[in-house]
């Protein structure tokens, strides 16, 4: 069956969590604490920035209206990017920023291996091929220094605390599917993320176990990314983000 | 990126007579020097202080453009942007190890940077105001790094020519996209024009700076070029360099900020004004527009990374004892 243009709002679901994601892993650039992780931060945006590209250039072509990857990526109004909550949240200090990769990979990994091994539509297959291997590395390298935070000093285990009270109240909206991605999921081309839960559980139960952290216990999951209700940091991300396409419009850059 | 400016360090050694003779042999016969070799304790502490200098332009240098990666204009402009500063940071890291051969530690040289002790290129103290300089910086500032680097693949110390062959490859890379940067601008509407054109007059004159003083001036270029660390003087290099750029300035339709500049048909080279050698030292003393700021902002990463780094060696010691408790346990 050939993707309907009326895919295209749930494939910018997940075109805006790499690009929003990629971005805020790009601006630890030049402040990360160690050099080795200047790379490995650079590396992950890189990874999430690539796979919003592809997904947006996908996303474009099955409109049909002649929107580019730039135009998808960097003109639209906030109300109008529908990434999860999560990949918006502010950086934090480096626990904030590893715990939210670990929640995010936790979650795309597997969520990709679905899409290469069950898509429908062979490009978003094909982008989930190569996406998977990435979001493993991702996984392992968030989990490791999950690990490390946790189990390390009295202070990075605190740290590593508050940033899992912070940033688990976030986590549910991974799991929810918006009537675009009911859609989706009905037309065969993603997974229903509900199947992956177990799984997300327990790496999640796993790394947490061996990081001596506790899971918090959070009774209102947090959500309204997906409707474009986004929280206050994300208009000044898109403030930068689309300074210069918003200051020169229609310029070639 | 970096070029050789400002290196300074103190040849003096005090070797026998004999020694220095059958060091400079194999120097001469273009042998590479390896880490475990016997040499001169000025050839020692000469590298050691160019190889850190170097890194450390590389980590400094990620700041300026580091400016530009979350506001870059297109999604290829990003990524090419983010990969370019990683690899800024790759390269610090090589040369990091390639000092750490000679028996200084990364965090020795670190701390001499943050503390302000070590020098960096002065090239990064001027700042990125607009979009056009990450254009400007690929193709002045790493054009002038390659013009310079590419002898250094053949310095006469194994690990630092080796480390260049590599950082050279991939700057080359970079000068190109900084290049493809200013020829969509140069070909763009009136005001990208406008932007390219003053990055160009922001960042000629401290590229010529990068070669470092004349070499009439220059006091510790003797001994580095009979040691073949260094191949060429500095007047040499900033003359291939200008004789490189000029053309593709003409290219652009850029005007070089020079009137002084003009082709001499006698010695086949371009003639240029006079460099403002007092701005040169203001930079490198460290008053700079940048120089502060780039400090604070290594300082500030490196304080708030403490906790990360010293909670990575305390797990790491966890692991240890734990696996060594397990032995026991076995045995």
């Amino acid at each position: 069956m050939a993707t309907a243009e009326t895919n295209v709002p749930a494939i910018l679901e997940i075109a805006d969590d790499c690009l929003i994601l990629g971005h805020r892993l790009s601006e630890w650039c030049g402040h990360a604490p160690i050099l080795e992780e200047e790379m490995a931060l650079a590396n992950m945006g890189l990874d999430l920035l690539g796979q919003a590209r592809a997904l947006y250039a996908h996303a474009g072509e099955l409109e049909g209206k002649g929107r580019s990857e730039d135009d998808l990526a960097f003109l639209r109004r906030e109300r109008d990017y529908v990434n999860c909550l999560l990949v918006e949240r502010r950086n934090g200090d480096f626990a904030h920023t590893m715990l939210r990769q670990l929640y995010f990979a936790a979650f795309m990994q597997p969520f990709w291996r679905e899409v290469a091994a069950n898509s429908t539509d062979a490009t978003l297959a094909g982008i989930a091929a190569k996406a998977e291997k990435e979001m493993a590395y991702h996984l392992r390298h968030a989990g490791e220094w999950v690990i490390r935070m946790g189990d390390g000093t009295d202070e990075s285990a605190r740290r590593m605390a508050d940033a899992a009270i912070e940033l688990h109240r976030y986590t549910g909206e991974l799991f929810m599917a918006s009537p675009a991605r009911q859609k989706a999921i009905a037309d065969g081309l993603l997974p229903d993320p509900e199947s992956l839960r177990g799984e997300w559980d327990a790496t999640i139960a796993t790394v947490f176990a061996e990081a001596k952290l506790e899971m918090p216990e959070i009774r209102v999951m947090q959500k309204g990314g997906r409707d474009g209700n986004h929280g206050e940091d994300m208009g000044h991300l898109l403030a930068e983000l689309q300074f210069m396409q918003r200051a020169y419009p229609g310029q070639t850059w | 990126m970096y070029s050789q400016g400002l290196i300074g360090a103190d040849s003096s050694t005090t070797e026998s007579e004999e020694f220095l003779a059958a060091f400079q042999a194999r120097i001469d016969r273009e042998e590479k020097i390896e880490p475990n070799d016997p040499m001169p304790e000025g050839y020692r502490r000469t590298l050691v202080r160019q190889i850190g200098q170097h890194a450390h332009s590389e980590i400094v240098g990620m700041l300026p453009e580091g400016n530009w990666i979350t506001r870059a204009p297109s999604l290829r402009r990003k990524i090419a942007l983010l990969a370019k500063v990683q690899d800024e940071g790759g390269h610090g890291l090589y040369l990091y190890s390639a000092a750490e051969t000679l028996g200084v530690s990364r965090e020795q040289m670190t701390e001499e940077l943050l503390s302000g002790k070590a020098k960096y290129s002065s090239i990064f103290n001027y700042p990125t105001p607009t979009w056009a300089d990450i254009g400007a910086i690929g193709w002045l500032v790493d054009g002038a790094a390659i013009m310079n680097q590419i002898p250094l693949c053949r310095c006469s110390f194994g690990p630092y020519a080796r480390a260049m062959i590599r950082v050279c490859k991939e700057e080359s890379f970079h000068q190109r996209q900084g290049y493809e940067i200013m020829m969509t601008l140069a070909r763009g509407s009136e005001e990208q024009k406008q932007m390219a054109q003053e990055a160009l007059n922001r960042w000629w004159w401290p590229s010529l700076m990068m070669f470092g003083p004349h070499d009439s001036d220059s006091t510790h270029g003797d001994q580095s070029m009979k040691w073949k660390i260094k191949r060429f003087s500095n007047d040499e290099l900033r003359q291939k360099f200008i004789t490189a750029t000029v053309p593709q300035a003409e290219y652009l339709g850029l005007t070089v900020p020079d009137p002084d500049l003009k082709w001499n048909e006698e010695t086949k080279l371009y003639d240029h004004g006079e460099i403002d050698w007092a701005e040169f030292k203001a930079v490198v003393s460290g008053n700079g527009q940048m120089n502060r700021d780039r400090i604070r902002d290594r300082n500030k990463a490196w304080d708030d990374g403490a906790w990360v780094r010293e909670a990575a060696l305390v797990h790491a010691q966890k692991r240890a004892d734990k696996q060594h408790i397990a032995r026991e346990a076995a045995e």
